[in-house]
């Protein structure tokens, strides 16, 4: 699908240091602190302090931001990139036994690229071809480490939901992408109430094997060595639903269909973590707020079918104003590189102020997330995932210079625009290599050899 | 049947510059510089020959016609063999994508693409042509497996004896399961009629569901097996008893980030386990976790070769290639020596390429990248009868082993070494006089490849 250009694996080795100073930064924290202009101290990987005037440590690395942004890492509530052989099991309306965490492609050229755009964690997702979808899980943009050393430690997996068009269509032998399918093979469901009815269907499988585990539980407690049940992997992920132990993020377009999400979470004893897409969240945002969901929209994208056309910009805003928690998403590899233009579309639509705008991609997915402890602002103990901008970095100029996780340099653009030439070089030697050895080997190739 | 004045590589020994090996009733009688010669013995006169044990191919589907010949398949890099084939592509449909599924598969239970039960002996065919062709590069022994699906069933270990019946050519029936990931070759789409799997995810959470089931299958099994009374009857599952037999497992990896996850998930699954692939296996990263997990290794032989549309361009305008491609290219032969050079267990498998000119240079190759010529020859002999437990009874000129042996002029894996024999149980082949056209490669196994070896 993507074209991977060059570089994959070249990238600049990441540069670690114990303790780094930015100073002269003008730092927008998303925390307590505010906007004030100074110092970040960065030690072990963490924030140790921030302030107008800080103690430098003896032999920490300088770096001088000369009056530019600093900001706290974007993190991206919808991606889909960093992922080996598909992230949508579409075959079946549940799929709830597959991970995410399973085929994490560590080599896949976006992260660089959603790191380039000052985007520090990834909620990854399955995709939304389903009514229950895999299992998911948040990753930190690590470039050049390993696939199990992006896994975001200490957040809570979760798994996808989907409504609507995508989970039916698959089962509608009218159209969509289940036209080619004969009857017998098409999938259920076709309808929205369909859709409904799986998820419903699901829990009462979950709970059933839940209570089939719990029993087992309670005699092995009691000193007694029954034949445990079976494992389901597609159950015991619900069961980990059912047990709050994994967050549920829902794929979404219509109020009706919030709405009717609420109820059956609400009936089967589990809440809703977030709605995705959430287009017509703005009629709803009341009730998403007492389900105490999180909202994670687009700013300005919609109208690619049916279902997401009664959308409006000031969506962020409403949802914002009635008490939901929003976040702006990208849920493209793409969009996911400037998601801090995305942020700044709600200062326009809906008047929010930076701080809130900002908000939206930083500490706001990070609420979300359940990892708004550890990242999502610039505070004093938390992790130092930090992107330094050249300038106001909700602008459409604005330029991402350096970006940090734990206090790690992974993204240097200076250095990055350096490389570039050795690497065009180290390819030329290759491919003229290549063209020697073939050249040489050709004439030799005749039939009395 | 003596051969003498040979030179003699045994590789488990010494080499012996000049000797006799006495063969008898398909074994290895004796072998040494002063043996004596049987008066009843037929005596084949090795002078300027040098005499090898006979090689083992470590993964391949020979005796098993419309099989496809094996491939890495790790998570893509399939492609059917001959010696035409294209490079492995990342993206290829591997072989068992092209085993479409019956019925539908709604999830795990149906047990899609799943034949575990299935032994590759019992699917042996005596007139395979490519067993012929095979042995003409020197190979007598093979692990030949069914690879369709992702649990496509055991391989056998068979001698490439050309008979009347197939069961003369096994050595070991049950030598493991072939595991594969590239069952859900429909790139993950909208599920319209695919199947489940139809993802990597998929296919991942498949063989752990499997592997699951097998292990609460024994568990009730077993329990009624000791008081059946006042239990329900555990349902005979044939997918599960598959699992259960198989005494190990190989499961494909190519890149570096896939040898880290076959790696993590092969110890989630407590089997034995091979890697087969193994094509970045060159990166120090990939050295450092295949030394550490203390795991054996099946290389593919299939070097990546560039596209043809990069040899037919003149210029270098013709490529949009990553760098990164290309350093594999250019260093996935190396990949033997860094093996080597680690300690870790390997084995070279020839990966379809049957022809004896498309696997001699894909050898050398190898060997012109640091890998000694004994260890080339080990890792196509001792090395895999010790992987798959067989070094008791081949991998070795020894005595008491089965008379397994490859007589050349010249030193084995150079072009312009000629096979002049080859000994499979104690019978002799002269590649050059009984080849015939037709066979799976598509091209005689003569000693002298001739025209059309073109790629």
């Amino acid at each position: 699908m993507k074209k991977i250009i060059l570089g994959t694996l070249l990238a600049l080795a990441p540069l670690c240091a114990d303790t780094i100073v930015i100073q002269n930064a003008t730092v927008m924290t998303e925390g307590p602190k505010g906007i004030f202009k100074g110092s970040v101290v960065v030690k072990d990987g963490k924030i140790s302090e921030i302030g107008e005037k800080v103690m430098v440590p003896q032999g920490a690395t300088i770096i001088e931001a000369g009056g530019k942004f600093l900001i706290p890492g974007i993190i991206d509530c919808h991606s889909h990139i960093a992922g080996s052989g598909g992230i949508n099991e579409g075959s079946v309306s549940v799929s709830s036994m597959v991970n995410i965490k399973d085929i994490i492609n560590s080599d896949d050229i976006a992260i660089y690229r959603a790191l380039a755009g000052g985007v520090t964690t990834a909620n990854i997702l399955h995709g939304s071809a389903n009514s229950i979808g895999g299992q998911t899980l948040p990753l930190k943009m690590r470039w050049g480490k390993s696939a199990q050393e992006l896994i975001f430690v200490g957040a809570m997996p979760g798994i996808k939901f989907a409504l609507g068009e995508n989970p039916k269509r698959s089962g509608n032998p009218q159209g969509g992408r289940g036209a080619g399918a004969t009857t017998p093979t098409a999938r259920y469901p076709a309808t929205r109430m369909g859709v409904e009815d799986v998820i419903r269907e699901a829990f009462n499988d979950a709970k059933g094997y839940k209570a089939d585990w719990d029993a087992y539980d309670a005699e092995v407690a009691k000193g007694m060595h029954p034949i445990p049940p079976r494992v389901d992997l597609k159950l015991q992920a619900l069961k980990e639903v059912l047990e709050n132990k994994r967050y549920v993020h829902v794929h979404c377009y219509r109020a009706d269909e919030i709405l009717m999400m609420i109820r059956a979470a609400d009936d089967n004893g589990f809440k809703v973590r977030t709605f995705q897409h959430v287009l017509e969240g703005y009629k709803v945002a009341k009730e998403i707020a007492a389900h105490g969901a999180g909202a994670s929209t687009f700013s300005d994208w919609w109208a690619y079918k049916i279902e997401a056309i009664d959308a409006i910009p000031f969506n962020a805003a409403l949802m914002t104003k009635k008490g939901v928690v929003v976040s702006l998403n990208s849920d493209d590899a793409e969009l996911m590189r400037h998601l801090n233009t995305e942020a700044g579309k709600a200062m326009k639509y809906g008047g929010m102020t930076e701080t809130e705008a900002l908000a939206m991609v930083t500490i706001n997915p990070a609420k979300q997330l359940g990892i708004d402890k550890t990242v999502g602002s610039i505070e004093e103990g938390k992790d130092a995932d930090l992107v330094l901008y050249d300038g106001f970095p909700m602008s459409d100029f604005a330029k991402v210079e350096k970006v940090w996780i734990d206090g790690t340099q992974y993204f240097d653009r200076e250095k990055e625009i350096a490389a570039q030439a050795t690497k065009e070089a180290e390819k030329k030697k290759l491919l003229d290599k290549e063209k020697a050895a073939q050249q040489k080997t050709q004439p030799t190739r005749r039939p009395n050899q | 049947m003596a051969i003498r004045n040979a030179k003699i590589v045994t590789v488990s020994g010494p080499v012996i510059a000049k000797g006799t090996v006495i063969v008898r009733k398909g074994l290895i009688e004796a072998v040494g510089e002063n043996v004596t010669i049987p008066a009843d013995a037929i005596i084949v006169d090795g002078e300027g020959m040098t005499v090898y044990p006979g090689l083992i191919d470590a993964l391949s589907t020979v005796g098993i016609p419309g099989a496809a010949p094996a491939a890495a398949a790790g998570g893509g890099g399939g492609g059917r063999g001959g010696r035409n084939a294209a490079a492995p592509a990342q993206t290829a449909a591997p072989a068992a994508a092209a085993a479409a599924p019956a019925t539908r598969s709604w999830g795990p239970e149906d047990r899609p693409q799943t034949t575990s039960w299935l032994v590759a002996a019992d699917e042996l065919q005596a007139g395979d042509r490519r067993v012929e062709t095979v042995r003409g590069s020197g190979i007598t022994t093979a692990v030949t497996f069914p690879t369709r699906g992702i649990f496509a069933g055991q391989g056998s270990i068979i001698d490439l004896v050309s008979g009347e019946k197939a069961a003369e050519m096994v050595l070991v029936p049950e030598a493991g399961q072939y595991i594969s990931l590239g069952g859900g070759g429909r790139g993950g789409g909208g599920g319209g009629g695919g199947g489940f799997p139809s993802s990597l995810m998929g296919t991942i959470s498949y063989i752990r569901q499997l592997y699951l089931d097998a292990d609460h299958y024994k568990l009730v099994k077993d329990a009624y097996a000791k008081d059946p009374r006042g239990m329900q009857r555990p349902e005979y599952d044939r997918a599960l008893e598959g699992l259960l037999a198989s005494k190990r497992i190989l499961i494909p990896a190519n890149q570096l980030l896939e040898i880290d996850r076959m790696l993590r998930f092969g110890a989630e699954l407590k089997q034995p386990m091979i890697l087969y692939g193994a094509r970045e296996a060159y990166r120090p990263e990939a050295i450092e976790l295949l030394k550490k997990a203390n795991t054996t290794v099946l290389l593919s032989l299939r070097w990546p070769t560039a596209p043809a549309r990069a040899a037919a361009s003149a210029d270098g305008e013709d490529t949009n290639e990553s760098l990164r491609t290309l350093i594999e290219r250019d260093q996935a032969p190396t990949a033997p020596a860094a093996l080597q050079k680690a300690g870790i267990k390997f084995a070279l498998y020839s990966d379809g390429q049957d022809t004896p000119r498309d696997f001699q240079r894909a050898v050398k190759k190898a060997i012109d990248n640091g890998l000694s010529r004994d260890e080339a020859l080990r890792a196509l002999t001792l090395s895999p009868a010790q992987i798959y437990g067989i070094a008791d009874r081949v991998g070795s000129i020894e005595k008491g082993k089965i008379a397994n042996l490859v007589v050349t002029k010249g030193e084995i894996f150079d072009d312009r070494t000629t096979v002049v024999m080859v000994f499979v149980d104690g019978k002799k082949y002269n590649p050059g006089e009984t080849a015939a056209p037709g066979g799976r490669g598509g091209a005689a196994a003569t000693d002298d490849p001739g025209p059309g070896g073109k790629r």
